[in-house]
């Protein structure tokens, strides 16, 4: 009975002092648990989260799929059209030159950037080297600028003129100027040339991390077993390396399936079909000619292509390490 | 491993010389982004293209000024960076604070919640959020970025992983006897326990909503209101482009940039690897 009532006293004066968190439920003159009370402040500390997922998330994605099979301009009335939307942009050779643009350009931003990084990992990681701090700051420094700068100052480097960084250096080969803002291929070259020199110091960074929190027993182990360096490296620092690989992949697949920036930038804005991306797709037919229903058929079916994206990264992450393993083993 | 030995230096040499063209090519487009913003148009245009600074800085930045309201979106792009920043880092640390350490129901489930909307590219609410920003009157109002963007499940994730292997349930316990209240603990607690947590937090929101463009390219239609952003795109509309003036404006909003990052590079370089890798 006296442990009890002491209980009670104590949680009173919680009470008090937590006032503010428990006004709603003042009316009631009964004292409130420990339990009860996180509770409350866990349900309270939580919700502003949940508040502006409902309004800033959850409905604006609802209400894509519901605004897909309409047809709108933004200002007049909805009028249902049923899978009209989605015949519309598969039909459009656009669409599907945007949808080829991003994956051609992510390939070519971002699979040789990753390998150049893992190298640069290795060899900012060797004990061998020196002024390591020097290079690695030289290499990061590229991703302290914003996107848009990065689109910019390559918009100007790959400027059509003859006078442009590029066409003069081709020029001293005897190479004709390129309009790199019209050709099928110098969009793309341009493009990806921004993407690897922004990220290529960022997962450089990234590989690094995960090379030092190798630890250094297993490489001496494998140094008694007669291990070679590229024993070392194979069976060892690749296998270790594997989580943060995938997960430079897989944000890299994503992010290079949602560019936008360099190509509105690097052509205009109202965009070209050589470097058109998904989300400028989207973007000009929602923004551009007031078609919100078709645009968000195509938020719709990006939301689809990511996913399988992603789908296949996880599964052949999975494979490859699987594979790892059983060499190791 | 005598063999190794015998090829270290031409190997080391060769690694050298890969790291040092890395490098200079990493810093090249700074380096001529200043020749650039120092040039007059007329220099830039000739071939071959100049390599040295010139003496136009003055001119070419007033061009810039003429041209876009330069400062004006410098100063909103820090209004939105560090207003969604302050708020991120006290709605996650408070949000963490709770999935970390307070027990209540559907706790598991909820945060589970929160990591899947991870998984969401931003666009697919994209065109409904713009029609909610035009019912609340927000267009060409900061608060159309801002709002939205104090929601970050990424930052509730990372605090919570935090705050669960940074406090021990002792002291919490030990507060609660002395008849503490979930929020004094957070604030006097918490609170003062994962400041290194803040910083790296900190670093991430800021640099990506200072960076972000898309968002703020669709709501800050009016030319006062835009972020650097998407001033710094404006200045590509003129039909005969001035790159001189064009680079110096870019060059000018990337300086402060560069250097808080040369200033606190190790905690910056700390922040991003931790925040991707954990």
């Amino acid at each position: 009975m006296a442990g009890l009532q002491r209980d009670t006293d104590k949680s009173d004066d919680n009470n008090t002092m937590s006032g503010s968190n428990k006004e709603p439920q003042k009316p009631k003159k009964r004292t409130f648990s420990q339990k009860q009370r996180n509770m409350a402040s866990g349900y309270m500390f939580i919700s502003p989260f949940y508040l502006l997922f409902a309004v800033f998330g959850i409905f604006p994605i609802l209400y894509s799929f519901y605004l897909a099979f309409f047809r709108w301009d933004g200002l007049g009335d909805m009028e249902y059209v049923g899978f009209n939307n989605f015949n519309i942009i598969f039909n459009d050779p656009l669409f599907w030159k945007s949808l080829y643009n991003t994956i051609i350009i992510g390939l070519m931003g971002t699979a040789p950037q990753l390998i150049v990084a893992l190298l640069l990992a290795f060899a900012l990681n060797s004990v061998l080297i020196k002024y390591k701090s020097v290079f690695r700051l030289a290499i990061f420094l590229p991703y302290v600028t914003s996107i848009v700068a990065v689109a910019i100052v390559f918009s100007v480097i790959f400027s059509n003129q003859e006078s442009g960084l590029v066409n003069a250096l081709l020029g001293m080969f005897g190479v004709e100027p390129i309009t790199w803002t019209r050709a099928e291929w110098g969009t793309k070259v341009a493009i990806s040339t921004m993407i690897f020199w922004r990220w290529v110091g960022y997962n450089t960074i990234i590989y690094l991390a995960g090379m030092q929190s190798i630890p250094n027993d297993l490489y001496e182990a494998s140094k008694i077993d007669g291990a070679s360096l590229r024993q070392q490296i194979w069976h060892i620092t690749i296998p270790m390396l594997k989580p943060f690989i995938i997960f430079t992949v897989f944000t890299s697949t994503i992010g290079a399936l949602q560019i936008f920036a360099e190509p509105h930038i690097f052509q205009g804005r109202a965009g070209r079909p050589e470097g058109m991306s998904i989300v400028l797709y989207l973007y000009r037919d929602a923004f551009g000619s007031n078609f919100f229903g078709t645009a968000s058929a195509t938020a719709i079916v990006l939301f689809f292509i990511i996913i399988i994206f992603s789908s296949l990264n996880l599964y052949f992450a999975n494979r490859i390490g699987r594979s790892k393993k059983v060499g190791v083993k | 491993m005598e063999t190794n030995k015998n090829k270290a230096p031409i190997a080391k040499y060769l690694v050298y010389l890969g790291l040092v063209i890395v490098s200079l090519g990493s810093l090249f487009p700074f380096y001529w982004m200043f020749v650039m913003a120092t040039n007059p148009n007329s220099m830039i245009n000739q071939t071959p293209p100049v390599m040295i600074p010139g003496s136009n800085m003055a001119a070419n930045f007033q061009l810039v000024l003429d041209s876009i309201p330069f400062w004006g979106a410098m100063l909103n792009s820090l209004i939105v960076s560090s207003t969604i920043t302050v708020g991120v880092l006290i709605l996650c640390s408070l949000a963490g604070f709770a999935f970390a350490k307070l027990e209540f129901k559907g706790r598991t489930l909820l945060f589970v919640f929160i990591l899947g909307t991870m998984m969401i590219p931003p666009q697919l609410g994209l065109i409904p959020t713009y029609f909610i920003i035009t019912q609340l009157g927000w267009l060409s109002d900061l608060r159309a970025v801002i709002v939205p963007g104090l929601m970050n499940a990424f930052g509730i994730f990372w605090m919570r992983q935090y705050i669960a292997s940074a406090v021990p349930d002792s002291i919490i316990e030990a507060a609660r006897i002395d008849g503490c209240s979930n929020f004094r603990i957070y604030w006097n607690i918490i609170v003062p326990t994962i400041l290194p947590a803040f910083a790296t937090l900190g670093i991430i929101v800021f640099m990506a909503i200072w960076g972000d463009y898309l968002w703020p390219l669709v709501v800050l239609q009016d030319q006062s209101m835009h972020t650097i952003q998407v001033a710094l795109r404006s200045l590509m509309d003129d039909r005969v482009r001035d790159y001189g003036m064009i680079l110096s404006g870019t060059f000018w909003a990337t300086v402060p940039l560069i250097v808080i990052f040369l200033l606190f590079n190790k905690l910056f370089i700390k922040s991003i690897t931790d925040g991707a890798v954990k």
